[in-house]
């Protein structure tokens, strides 16, 4: 017998842009799922949502990250032991085999909206 | 396989060396070794015994800890003195009655002082100076008195009349000869060091010889000096010169010499081939060496041949660089002159009171010796001369005459040749010293730790300096002090840009000197700096992004995301009803409590988002933070002092209270620990703190960077008999100089260390106020003070900035991943292993 899984790709509405703080990560819970969302007003993209898990540390904790630029690129260190995950695709600059999922990501209106498979 | 065995008898300086370089090789295996301890500790640093009085303990001078040998697997007899040697059947036997065999014996006896046979010398109130036992009767004997002398003017007799001072004594010292320091200065360097030390407020008497020590009325003693002279005095500290400890030697028959001393060839054997003799027990080519440099060189000659290496002892350099009493003196080579067609040139500064005077060969090419009093500033750049037998420059006078453009021509470690001895204590040349900078150590302080040059008495550290940055400028290899990519500049240089161009925020920072978006180095660094001089709120709109998650949140993350809470406990003070309060909100939340080293209470495994509301509780009970997150003052650790401890001179809780009061709040490179003990037994451990503060019968003696951790740094005294006001203003001048000046993560060991010119320096810049900065210092520190606000109260009571600690920010949902288990009564974070069981039950 096989199972089929059927999934279906949404946009989903997270939160408020006031919930976002500038410059910093927050975390929001969807689908079950942990998700860091990264406010940057001066970069574009302006927004970047990475999976909260820290695979290093296992511990939820990257939305808490300080966000570091390493060689002209975006990355998010993480709180425990500092490795950096780069924000658009999520890969572990010190470990090779490590890469956090990413989401898709961005405003409409106030709303923060991600695209989420459920 | 059979060892050989090792017996040593005598455990000085000398004899740990020989120990310690033993363990050290890969022979060691070869041997079983034993030793003879007559005193009842195992070896201590001798050469700053007098530092005894200034706060040091018997611990902080050790060399040879029980344990360490234990790990060496040497055998140490401690309080068992070696009473016979049976050289026939190669058995020593022991005062406690032991009898051991040995293959080869090693004699490090040492000396004892000499006391000279004047009628009276045994009463009770005389004494040597030689281990800390002597120190411990001297300094209960000070107690009641008020005039100490000394009997002689040697090196030593000066500590000793310094150390008479420290105890608050009318100081004297008495010198037979017409001269202090004899055997090390020259007529005008002695007459210049005696002016010196008498403005001290020691009392120096010259060609003077006591003749009879008698008892007065009242139980102080009388010296009568040859000519109708006497002086009264509470006590007598015999500092006469050393005379070799020699009888063991001498009753199994090794030959000695005509006037003592046990004669070694230049191997450091004895009469009997199996039998070493090293340090000042030994008389090599008629001569004692009374310093520790050339006991330590016996001592590896000993260890080499023993392994089976060649190795000679020719005999050892007698140059001292040393500060007495505050009077800088060095003396290199021949001193006097005495040897044939010697020339001299001589430089005198009656007004600032130094003098300088080499003795060079008739044509002013070698040198030969060099005296140096007031200023030996100049003592490197000579004895590489004379050690290496070098050419003198053209103009040799230029050596010691003041540089009238500002450039000394000091020796460049270009010019040195590669056997040229940097480090004297622990035999570093400047080959070894290239040999480790290409070996791959980058700076001073890894070169330290690989060679342990300027780890003894630190007096070749400025040389040790010039030669590893020659050798790293050679190299190619320049250090690069670049804050991180994104700023070409120090932090102390960002610091001074910040100040001065009143830059608030990073952007501007950013936009104005650095480049990029900035990185988890330079952001904490300009969070921090801003904090430093403008002391806003760190959730304040543009610093919030620039904080580690620690400050950010201002907790501690912990390893399962949780975070541990600290309140202040100034001091370690606390009442029944806030301890109470405590318990109360660590139940509630279930909160792991521990206490922590720095006197303080740690409360682990609060959730992100019931930290608004555990710091509700906590600030309503009176609490406030502790920074224990931040790079800022933590903890202020106290002994209960006079208040309570019947040896307390001071109360030291008061002035913790004080001191973490004053600096609760204030920003820094690293973190910042504290300590006040309330007497010289020191049970707050002042001495491994930043800033350390040891009270004395007179007021406060303050220490300055230390730290305990992966690298502990003992602190280093810095200033005496302080009143409050004074040690408060130093602290403030130190810790704000620091706060300016030091890198990114730089605590105050490391500062220092770096600091040119080292404590001395820092002494100039705070107490002197050599860079007319201390009103500037001062003022900057007040305006910390007077800024300060507990951040966590500013916080709850801001909505905005307590929707910062939601876990979620679309739901109020737990984070069911953070999993506890129970161990000894409280929870702690589930280990992976046992989140797996717990997933799936079996």
């Amino acid at each position: 017998m096989s199972e089929v899984a059927i999934t279906r790709t949404e946009w989903l509405q997270v939160c408020k842009r006031s919930d976002l703080v500038a410059d910093s990560g927050v975390c929001a819970l969807v689908g079950g799922r942990q998700i860091a969302l990264f406010f940057l007003p001066e970069q574009e993209p302006q927004l970047y949502a990475i999976d909260n898990w820290d695979p290093i540390a296992n511990a939820g904790v990257i939305g808490r990250g300080l966000v570091a630029e390493i060689d002209g690129e975006l990355t998010v260190a993480s709180p425990l032991y500092k490795q950096h995950y780069r924000l658009t695709d999520g890969q572990c600059l010190e470990e090779e085999e490590i890469k956090l999922d990413i989401f898709p990501v961005a405003f409409e209106g106030d709303d923060v909206l991600i695209q989420f498979d459920q | 396989m059979v060892k050989q065995k090792i017996v040593v008898i005598g455990n000085g300086m000398v004899g740990h060396h020989f120990l310690e370089q033993l363990a050290n090789r890969p022979e060691r295996e070869l041997f079983d070794v034993l030793v003879f301890c007559a005193e009842p500790r195992p070896a201590y640093d001798r050469v700053h015994l007098s530092e005894y009085f200034g706060g040091r303990t018997a611990d902080d001078l050790a060399m040879g800890k029980v344990e360490q040998y234990r790990d060496w697997g040497y055998d140490l007899r401690l309080n068992d003195a070696a009473v016979g040697i049976d050289r026939e059947n190669k058995i020593v036997t022991s005062a406690s009655g032991a009898s051991v065999a040995y293959d080869h014996l090693i004699l490090a006896t040492g000396s004892y002082p000499f006391v000279p046979p004047i009628p009276g010398h045994q009463h009770e109130k005389c004494f040597v100076y030689r281990t800390l036992e002597d120190l411990d009767k001297i300094q209960a004997a000070a107690k009641d008195g008020k005039v100490g002398v000394v009997v002689g003017g040697g090196l030593l007799g000066l500590e000793a009349a310094n150390a008479l001072k420290q105890l608050g004594l009318e100081a004297h010292v008495v010198e037979f000869a017409p001269g202090l320091m004899s055997v090390q200065l020259d007529e005008g360097g002695s007459k210049l060091l005696r002016e010196k030390i008498e403005e001290l407020g020691v009392t120096v008497h010259t060609s003077t010889a006591t003749e009879l020590i008698e008892e007065v009325d009242g139980g102080r003693l009388r010296m009568n000096f040859k000519g109708d002279k006497s002086l009264d005095t509470d006590l007598i500290v015999f500092s006469a010169g050393i005379r070799p400890e020699d009888s063991l030697a001498k009753s199994a028959g090794i030959e000695l010499g005509e006037r003592g001393g046990i004669v070694v060839d230049n191997t450091c054997r004895t009469s009997d081939k199996n039998i070493f003799a090293i340090g000042e027990c030994a008389l090599f080519n008629n001569f004692i060496y009374g310093l520790v440099a050339p006991g330590y060189t016996m001592a590896r000659t000993a260890v080499s041949l023993l392994c089976g290496e060649a190795a000679e002892f020719n005999g050892a350099d007698m140059s001292t660089k040393l500060k007495l009493l505050g009077v800088e003196v060095g003396s290199i080579g021949d001193a006097h002159g005495r040897a044939e067609g010697s020339a001299a040139i001589t430089f005198v500064d009656e007004q600032t009171g130094v003098y300088k005077r080499m003795i060079t060969d008739r044509e002013g090419k070698k040198l030969r010796g060099a005296v140096l009093v007031g200023d030996t500033g100049d003592y490197d750049t000579l004895l590489q001369y004379h050690l290496n037998d070098m050419d003198l420059p053209e103009h040799p006078e230029q050596l010691i005459l003041p540089a009238l453009d500002g450039a000394a021509p000091a020796l460049g470690a270009d010019a040195l040749p590669d056997t040229a001895t940097i480090c004297s204590c622990h035999n570093v040349s400047k080959g070894d010293i290239v040999g480790a900078v290409q070996g791959g150590c980058c700076s001073v302080g890894e070169v330290k730790d690989c060679t342990k040059a300027a780890t003894g008495c630190g007096g070749c550290s400025a040389l040790l300096k010039n030669v590893v940055d020659a050798e790293l400028a050679a190299l190619g290899m320049e250090v690069n002090n670049d804050l991180c990519p994104h700023f070409p500049y120090t932090r102390q240089e960002i610091f001074h840009m910040v100040q001065v161009e009143e830059i608030k925020t990073f952007d501007e920072l950013l936009h104005k000197h650095g480049s990029g978006k900035g990185c988890e180095i330079c952001k904490p660094t300009a969070a921090s700096i801003f904090a430093s001089l403008w002391n806003e709120h760190i959730h304040e709109k543009p610093h919030v992004g620039l904080q580690d998650t620690n400050d950010t949140f201002m907790a501690n993350m912990q390893k399962n995301g949780t975070y541990s809470v600290v309140p202040r406990i100034a001091g370690g003070e606390i009442t029944p009803d806030k301890l109470i309060v405590l318990g109360q909100v660590a139940k509630k939340y279930d909160l792991y409590t521990k206490i922590t080293g720095g006197q303080r209470i740690d409360l682990f495994g609060a959730r992100l988002e019931e930290l608004p509301e555990i710091w509700r509780e906590l600030t309503d009970a009176g609490f406030e933070t502790g920074h224990a997150y931040g790079k800022s003052l933590r903890t202020v650790k106290s002994c209960v002092g006079s208040t309570w401890c019947r040896f307390g001179v001071q109360d030291s809780v008061g002035m913790a209270l004080t001191v973490e009061n004053r600096y609760k709040g204030l920003r820094s490179p690293h973190k910042i620990k504290m300590a006040v003990s309330g007497c010289t037994r020191e049970c707050a451990e002042a001495q491994s703190k930043d800033i350390g503060v040891i009270a004395t019968e007179n007021g406060w003696n303050l220490y300055v960077c230390g730290n305990g951790g992966m690298r502990p740094r003992h602190a280093d005294l810095f200033a005496t008999d302080l009143d409050d006001v004074t040690l408060i203003k130093y602290i403030d001048r130190v810790l704000m100089f620091y706060v300016r000046t030091a890198d990114k993560l730089q605590r105050t060991s490391v500062w220092l260390e770096n600091l040119e010119g080292g404590l001395d320096y820092l002494r100039e810049v705070v107490i002197e106020d050599k860079l007319g900065i201390c009103d500037e210092l001062e003022r900057q520190m007040t305006n910390v003070v007077g800024t300060y606000q507990c951040e966590w109260k500013t916080a709850i009571n801001d909505p905005e900035m307590v929707k910062r600690f939601r876990q979620f920010v679309n739901t109020d949902e737990k984070d069911e991943k953070i999993v506890f288990v129970e161990e000894r009564e409280q929870r702690r974070p589930a280990t992976q292993e046992e989140i797996v069981k717990i997933a799936e039950p079996a």
